[in-house]
C-alpha cells in the first residue's frame, strides 16, 4: 500500500517529519517496505541559466554553455538540441549523483572542454519529461538548431533535451521544490488483519494513536437528492451482498480528473484515466472504500444482486451462465457462487461484485448519467470468487480482507461531491437495498489480562485513551476503573473486523503503548529439567551425522521432492508411485513426487560435481523419507554416495572407494550406534537401484532391512545421466532397534581373558555359489562358546581347484574360559569346526 | 721372562686385537680365547695356586687386573661396534620425508544441521526440549487449529503446496511452518510445555531469497504465568548466546501471525557497514524471527482453557540465522550439494555446539 505523506496529512494533524512518521508506522506495525523521498533523490540538483551557448570547437553536436549557477558561473558541456542561451534549466554539480545515469558526475574532458558539470533532462532525474510543456511549446526556439544538425523533427522530439523551466524560475533554487516534487511516497505491507490500513485515513488514525498528531477524520455530508432515482436495486443474495447503496448522477461532464487528484493518483502508481473512475480508484485507497461507476444509458432496468448461475444450472433450466466481458479486456464466465450484478431483468450480467466490473456498462469519457455503486460484500464470497477467477483487483483485495460496512453511504456521498464539484451533474436521492451487516460489535475486556499476558501494568486511564484513539468505545465500570480488575464491554469500530476478544484488547494496548514498555523479566527455570532434550532419533542423527563426516563425506540436504520417475528408482517390496504423494501444484514439475530415497538426488548432485571437475565426491544425508502420507509414514534415513577416482599418491596404486569401502563405512557407522555387527546378515540387494553381484542388503533376523550397500546398477547411472561406478549405502536409521532401557548405568565388571587364545587355521573349496559369510557363520556355529571369531584371510582360484570352486582360508580364534584347553579338546574343537562348515556349506577341507 | 712382563705383552696384544674387532663376532672370539673357561687368561688364572706365596701375591692382583681390563675393552668395542651398526641401519633407512603424506578425505557439516545444533544448545540451556512432527501435514494442524479460518486471506501468506486430494476429497499439505509440532505437543501432552520444534518447511516460493523447502525452528512455552516480557527476554538472552556477543539489544515491531495475539516481529541492533553483519552495535535494525502470546483460539483448539493457561510461541528461519551469522551470501547453494560451497561454509565433525563448549 503506497500514499504520500501531504495525503495522509488529510488526515493527520501533525508536525512530524517523514523520519518520525516512518518510525511512528514501523512501531505501530506498519511495515515500511520502502520510502522515495523525492526532495532527498533531487537534493544535488538546482536550477540554472545558460548565458551563453558556442559550439564545440571538437564536436558538432555539442556545445560549450556557459551557465549561471549557485555555485557561480560554470563552464559546462551539453549535447542537448535545446540548450541554447537564455534557458532557464537543471544543473548537477561535479559529485552529484544522477540517477537516471546511474553515474556520479566527475570534471573530465569532453572531447578536450572539460565540463564542470551537467545540465540534465526530466529522464536523467528520474522526472517527468517535459513537466511544463515548455519544450514543445517552444520548437521554434530550438528545432532549427535541430535542423541544421540533419535531425528530423520527430527524432528531434523523442531525443529529449535538458528540461525547459519558466524563466520566472530563480537560480539556485532546489530543483525538487522548483518542479514541486516535494511529497514523499511511503509503501508499506499491510497484514492481512488490517483492511482499515488499505485506506490513508486508516493508517492517519493509526499513527494519531501512536501519538504523532492528531487525527481529524474529515465527515462527509450527505448531499440533497434532486430526484427519485430511477434505478432500483434488488438483493437476491443478502448472504453476499446484505447491503447496496446507489445514486445517479445526470448531466455530468466527464473528462480529466483535476490536476492534485492525478497527481495523488499517479504518485501511488495509478494511471489517471477520467474523473468518474479515478474518483472511484481514490476513495478505494483514500477510505478503504472501493465503489464502481455505471454509465447509466447503458444499464437495461434495475439491478439485480445475485448468486451466479453456472453452466449446469444453465443446462437444467431456460437460462444462461453469466458471461462477463470485464474491464480487463477478458471474457469469462462467472464462477458459481460468486456475487453477480446483473440488469436486463436479471439475465445480463453486468459485474462480478466486489471483483470486476463489466465492459458493457462502464462509464467512459462520453458519459453524462453516471450510476455509482456503494455495497458490501462478504469477504468469504469474494475470495472464492477472487480465486477462482484469478483476478487481481483493488476492489477484490479489500472486499475478502474485509471492507467497513458502515462505509456505504459515506463513501458514495464522498463519490458524489467529488464529482459534483468537478464534472457538475444531478444527483438523484440514494437508493439503498438491506442493510450493513456486523456494525454493533460488542466484546468483553478482562482488565487483568493485560498485565497478565504482558507483564505491563497500564493505568486504565491509559487504557481508555488508546482503546478511544483507535476508535473503539470502551465502558469500564467505576469499579473496574478503581481496581484495575474486572471486565469492560468495549464497542469495536466496525472498520475493525480483526478483534474478537480480549487478546486483541492487549495487542492495541501493547502494540500503541510500544514493546519497549516491556519489562525484561528473565524465564524462570522450568518447574522440572528435562534430562534429555532430543529424541533417541536426533542422537542417532547426530552421532551418523559426525561419524561420516569425520570418515570424509560432505554432508549435503536436498530437495524433499523429486521427479517421479527417479522416485521409481528406487522402489522395493512391490511398492509403486502413489497418488498421495504426488504434490497437486509442485514448484517445478521435476519436483512433484515425495521422495523414498534421497539417492537419485545425491548420484545427480555427485555427478554435477564431476562435471564441474571435482575429482572425488562423498557426499550423505540424513534426513526424512516418505512411504505414505501418514506421520508415521514418515522415515529418517541415511545415504550415501562416493564417486569419482581416487586421489593418486606416490607410493603406490591409489586404492578406490568399493563395495566394501561402503561396507566399511556402513559398519562403522553402525557400530557408532551401538548396534554390533555380528547381528547384522548380509543377503542379496532389493530394487532396480543396486548392482545386482556388487551390492547387498543388511538385515536384521528375515525381515527388518537395516541398510543396502554397494555399487549402483550401471542402468540408473545411464537415467540418471550419471557416469560410474558409484558406490552408495543406506541405513534406515528407524529400524535399528532401540537400547534397551536399564535401571541404572552400571556396566557389567570386565571379565579378563587369562588363558591364551588359541589360532588355527583352515582352508575349504567350496563351490563359487557358497559365500564366505556362510563359511564363517558354520565355523562360528561349531562351538559358539569357545570360537570367539573367524576371519577370513585368503581367497584362491586356480586350475588346481577345478572348475567353479575357489579356496576359502579362515582363522579360527579359540578362547579358552575358565581352564587351558588340552590337545585333544582342541582337536575336537577343529574337527567340528570342518564338519560344521562342509556341512553347512559342501565345501571340502583343502588338503 | 718374568710373569708380568709376559701380561703386558699379551694386554698389548689383546687390546690390539680388540680395537680392530670388525665385528661383534670377532669380538666374542677373542673373549673365548682369553676369558673362556679355556681361555688363556682363564689358564693363567689357574696357574696362581701353584705358585710360590710372593709371587702369588703379585701375579694374582696383576693378573685379576688384565682380566678386568680386558673384559673392558672388550664391553666397550662391543658398545663402539653397537653404535656403528645401528648408524649403519639409521644411514641406510634414510627417507624422503618432504614426500606427501596419504591424504585423507576431509568431510564437513552442513551449516544449516549444525545452526539446528546451536540453537537446541541454547534452547535445551533454558529448559526446553526438542519436538519433531511430519512434513506432511493435514489442513487441521497446519491451518485451522492455528486459527487460519477456511478462505481467510491469511492462507494466502502461505504459498501451500498441496498433495493429490484423497478420495474424500481432503488434502493434505506440505507443512508451510513447523507450528503443527506446537499443536501436536499440546494435544498430547498437558502442560508446562517448553519446546522448540526443528525441521524443513514448504512454500511455493522461488528467487534470490526463498527456496521452496527451507528450515524453522519454532519454540512453545505455555505455563500459567508465561508473559510478553519473558518472551522478549527470553529471545533477547537467545540472540545475544547465537551471535555469540556480550549483549544484543532487540526491538518488537507489532506484526500479524493468526496463532498469536498480541503478535511481533524481533530486530536485532547491528552494523552492516564493514561488509558483514556485527550484532550488538551499530545503528541498523535487522529482522530475526516472528513470536507473540499463543492465540487464545489455538490454546482452545487444543483442549486447553486460555483463562487457566497461558505461554508464548516464535519461530525463525534457520537457513537464515546462518546466512547472518557466518556471512553467506546466497540462500540458494545452501540446497545444490556443490563440494567447494560445504567443505568452504561447512562444519569440522569435531565441532559439537555445547553451553560448556561453546557454540563455534
Amino acid at each position: 500500500m503506497k500514499f504520500t505523506l501531504s495525503w495522509l496529512n488529510d488526515y493527520l494533524e501533525s508536525g512530524a517529519d517523514l523520519a518520525a512518521i516512518v518510525d511512528a508506522m514501523t512501531l505501530a506495525g506498519l511495515e515500511v517496505e520502502d520510502i522515495h523521498d523525492p526532495r532527498e533523490a533531487l537534493s544535488a540538483f538546482s536550477v540554472a541559466r545558460i548565458i551563453d551557448a558556442r559550439p564545440h570547437p571538437n564536436a558538432d553536436k555539442l556545445q560549450v554553455c556557459q551557465v549561471e549557477t549557485k555555485d557561480g558561473t560554470k563552464e559546462i558541456v551539453c549535447g542537448a538540441l535545446n540548450a541554447r542561451a537564455g534557458l532557464i534549466t537543471a544543473y548537477a554539480p561535479i559529485g552529484a549523483f544522477v540517477p537516471g545515469l546511474g553515474v556520479t558526475l566527475a570534471a573530465r574532458p569532453v572531447r578536450g572542454v572539460v565540463s564542470n558539470g551537467m545540465l540534465c533532462s526530466g529522464g536523467e532525474l528520474g522526472t517527468a519529461e517535459d513537466p511544463f510543456g515548455l519544450r514543445s511549446s517552444r520548437e521554434d526556439a530550438w528545432m532549427p538548431r535541430a535542423a541544421a544538425l540533419g535531425v528530423t523533427p520527430d527524432a528531434a522530439r523523442l531525443d529529449g533535451g535538458i528540461l525547459e523551466l519558466p524563466d520566472n524560475f530563480q537560480v539556485g533554487a532546489p530543483l525538487a521544490e522548483a518542479l514541486g516534487e516535494t511529497d514523499p511516497v511511503i509503501d508499506f505491507e499491510v497484514t492481512p488483519n488490517r483492511p482499515d490500513w488499505l485506506g490513508v485515513m486508516g493508517i492517519a488514525r493509526d499513527l494519531a494513536a501512536k501519538g504523532v498528531g492528531r487525527f481529524s477524520p474529515r465527515a462527509v455530508s450527505p448531499v440533497t437528492g434532486q430526484f427519485p432515482c430511477p434505478i432500483n436495486v434488488v438483493l437476491e443474495a443478502p448472504d453476499a451482498c446484505p447491503i447496496f447503496a446507489g445514486r445517479l448522477i445526470r448531466g455530468v461532464r466527464n473528462g480529466p480528473s483535476p490536476d492534485w487528484l492525478q497527481k495523488r493518483l499517479k504518485s501511488i502508481g495509478l494511471n489517471p484515466k477520467n474523473l468518474l473512475v479515478d474518483v472511484t480508484n481514490y476513495i478505494s485507497f483514500d477510505r478503504a472504500r472501493p465503489l464502481h461507476v455505471y454509465d447509466a444509458s447503458k444499464l437495461r432496468g434495475d439491478i439485480i444482486v445475485r448468486t451466479a448461475r453456472s453452466t449446469k444450472d444453465a443446462e437444467v433450466g431456460a437460462t444462461e451462465p453469466d458471461i462477463l466481458d470485464g474491464l480487463d479486456g477478458v471474457r469469462r464466465e462467472a464462477p458459481a457462487s460468486a456475487c453477480v450484478i446483473s440488469d436486463n431483468g436479471g439475465r445480463r450480467c453486468i459485474g462480478l461484485g466486489g471483483v470486476m466490473g463489466g465492459n458493457e456498462t462502464s462509464s467512459q469519457l462520453d458519459t453524462t448519467d453516471v450510476f455509482i455503486e456503494s455495497a458490501w460484500f462478504d469477504p468469504l464470497t469474494i475470495a472464492r470468487a477472487g480465486r477462482q477467477t484469478g483476478i487481481l483487483s483493488d476492489a477484490r483485495f479489500r472486499f475478502e480482507r474485509g471492507v467497513d460496512p458502515n462505509s456505504c453511504l459515506e463513501g458514495l456521498e464522498l463519490a458524489t461531491r467529488l464529482i459534483l464539484e468537478n464534472a457538475g451533474g444531478e444527483p438523484s436521492e440514494v437508493v439503498v437495498a438491506g442493510a450493513p451487516p456486523k456494525v454493533d460489535r460488542t466484546i468483553v475486556f478482562k482488565v487483568r489480562d493485560m498485565e497478565r499476558l504482558t507483564g505491563v501494568a497500564m493505568k486504565p486511564k491509559r487504557m481508555e485513551e488508546i482503546l478511544k484513539g483507535l476508535g473503539f468505545r470502551p465502558e469500564a465500570p467505576a469499579k473496574s476503573w478503581r481496581s484495575g480488575d474486572g471486565e469492560w464491554r468495549i464497542q469495536v469500530p466496525s472498520f475493525r473486523p480483526d478483534i474478537e476478544g480480549s487478546a486483541d484488547i492487549v495487542e492495541e494496548l501493547i502494540r500503541i503503548e510500544g514493546f519497549d514498555s516491556l519489562p525484561t523479566d528473565s524465564l524462570p527455570p522450568p518447574a522440572r529439567a528435562a534430562q534429555i532434550v532430543v529424541t533417541p532419533m536426533q542422537n542417532r542423527i547426530r552421532i551418523t551425522r559426525r561419524v561420516l563426516a569425520a570418515r570424509g563425506f560432505l554432508e549435503t540436504v536436498t530437495w524433499s521432492f523429486m521427479d517421479s520417475a527417479k522416485a521409481a528408482l528406487c522402489l522395493t517390496d512391490g511398492r509403486v508411485i502413489e497418488d498421495r504423494l504426488l504434490i497437486e501444484n509442485p514448484i517445478a514439475s521435476e519436483l512433484c513426487y515425495m521422495r523414498p530415497s534421497m539417492l537419485p538426488n545425491l548420484i545427480e548432485a555427485a555427478q554435477k560435481n564431476l562435471d564441474r571437475g571435482a575429482r572425488t565426491v562423498r557426499f550423505f544425508e540424513a534426513g526424512p523419507v516418505y512411504e505414505g502420507d501418514r506421520p508415521e509414514e514418515q522415515k529418517t534415513r541415511l545415504a550415501a554416495i562416493a564417486a569419482g577416482t581416487a586421489e593418486r599418491h606416490w607410493s603406490s596404486r591409489s586404492s578406490s572407494y568399493d563395495a566394501f569401502a561402503a561396507k566399511a563405512d556402513l559398519f562403522a557407522t553402525l557400530e557408532a550406534l551401538d548396534q554390533p555387527a555380528d547381528r547384522f546378515q548380509i543377503g542379496p540387494p532389493a530394487g532396480p537401484l543396486w548392482h545386482p553381484g556388487r551390492a547387498a542388503t543388511v538385515r536384521l533376523g528375515p525381515k527388518t532391512v537395516i541398510g543396502s550397500f554397494g555399487e549402483i546398477h550401471p542402468a540408473i547411472l545411464r537415467t540418471l545421466r550419471a557416469e560410474g561406478p558409484m558406490i552408495a549405502f543406506e541405513i534406515a536409521l528407524d529400524n535399528l532397534p532401540a537400547a534397551k532401557a536399564k535401571p541404572s548405568k552400571t556396566r557389567p565388571l570386565l571379565e579378563r581373558r587369562h588363558l591364551t587364545p588359541i589360532r588355527r587355521d583352515f582352508a575349504f573349496v567350496a563351490l563359487e555359489r557358497v559365500t564366505a559369510g556362510e563359511i564363517v557363520r558354520a565355523a562360528m556355529k561349531a562351538d559358539p562358546k569357545l570360537v570367539a571369531a573367524v576371519s577370513v584371510f585368503d581367497i584362491f582360484r586356480g586350475p588346481s581347484l577345478g572348475e567353479n570352486r575357489k579356496s576359502v582360508a579362515i582363522e579360527v580364534t579359540i578362547q579358552p574360559k575358565s581352564e587351558a584347553l588340552k590337545d585333544e579338546q582342541i582337536d575336537a574343537i577343529c574337527k567340528s569346526v570342518v564338519q560344521s562348515v562342509e556341512k553347512a556349506t559342501g565345501a571340502t577341507l583343502r588338503s | 721372562m718374568t710373569m708380568l712382563d709376559q701380561l703386558s705383552e699379551i694386554e698389548v696384544h689383546i687390546t690390539a686385537a680388540v680395537a680392530v674387532a670388525p665385528a661383534e663376532a670377532d669380538l666374542e672370539a677373542i673373549r673365548v680365547a682369553e676369558l673362556g673357561k679355556k681361555g688363556r687368561i682363564s689358564l693363567l688364572m689357574r696357574e696362581l695356586g701353584a705358585m710360590p706365596p710372593e709371587e702369588r701375591l703379585r701375579a694374582g692382583p696383576a693378573l685379576n687386573g688384565l682380566k678386568d681390563r680386558v673384559a673392558a675393552a672388550i664391553s666397550a668395542r662391543r658398545q663402539a661396534l653397537e653404535v656403528e651398526t645401528l648408524n649403519r641401519r639409521l644411514e641406510s633407512e634414510r627417507e624422503d620425508l618432504t614426500l606427501p603424506h596419504r591424504q585423507e578425505m576431509h568431510g564437513a557439516l552442513h551449516p544449516v544441521m549444525q545452526v539446528f545444533e546451536e540453537i537446541a544448545a541454547i534452547f535445551a540451556d533454558m529448559g526446553f526440549s526438542v519436538a519433531e512432527g511430519p512434513d506432511i501435514e493435514d489442513d487441521f494442524h497446519n491451518f485451522t487449529a492455528l486459527n487460519f479460518p477456511a478462505g481467510h486471506p491469511a492462507r494466502e501468506m502461505h504459498d501451500t503446496f498441496f498433495l493429490r486430494p484423497a478420495a474424500d476429497g481432503s488434502r493434505k499439505v506440505l507443512r508451510t511452518h513447523t507450528s503443527p509440532v506446537q499443536i501436536r505437543t499440546m494435544m498430547s501432552a498437558p502442560p508446562p510445555i517448553r519446546i522448540i520444534a526443528p525441521g524443513r518447511v514448504y512454500r511455493k516460493d522461488w528467487d534470490a531469497t526463498h527456496t521452496p523447502m527451507f528450515h524453522q525452528v519454532e519454540g512453545l512455552v505455555i505455563d500459567k504465568t508465561a508473559h510478553m516480557g519473558h518472551l522478549k527476554q527470553c529471545l533477547t538472552d537467545f540472540c545475544a548466546r547465537f551471535f555469540e556477543v556480550e549483549r544484543a539489544e532487540t526491538r518488537l515491531r507489532p506484526h500479524f501471525f493468526p496463532f498469536t495475539e498480541p503478535s511481533a516481529e524481533m530486530d536485532v541492533r547491528c552494523d552492516r557497514s564493514g561488509g558483514e553483519i556485527r550484532v550488538g552495535v551499530g545503528s541498523d535494525w535487522l529482522e530475526i524471527l516472528g513470536c507473540g502470546m499463543v492465540h487464545p483460539n489455538v490454546l482452545r483448539q487444543c483442549g486447553l482453557d486460555p483463562e487457566e493457561v497461558q505461554g508464548f510461541a516464535f519461530g525463525m528461519g534457520v537457513d537464515r540465522l546462518a546466512m547472518l551469522k557466518y556471512g553467506m551470501p546466497d540462500l540458494r547453494p545452501y540446497f545444490e550439494a556443490d563440494v567447494d560451497w560445504i567443505r568452504h561454509y561447512g562444519f569440522r565433525p569435531w565441532l559439537l555446539p555445547t553451553v560448556s563448549g561453546g557454540l563455534s
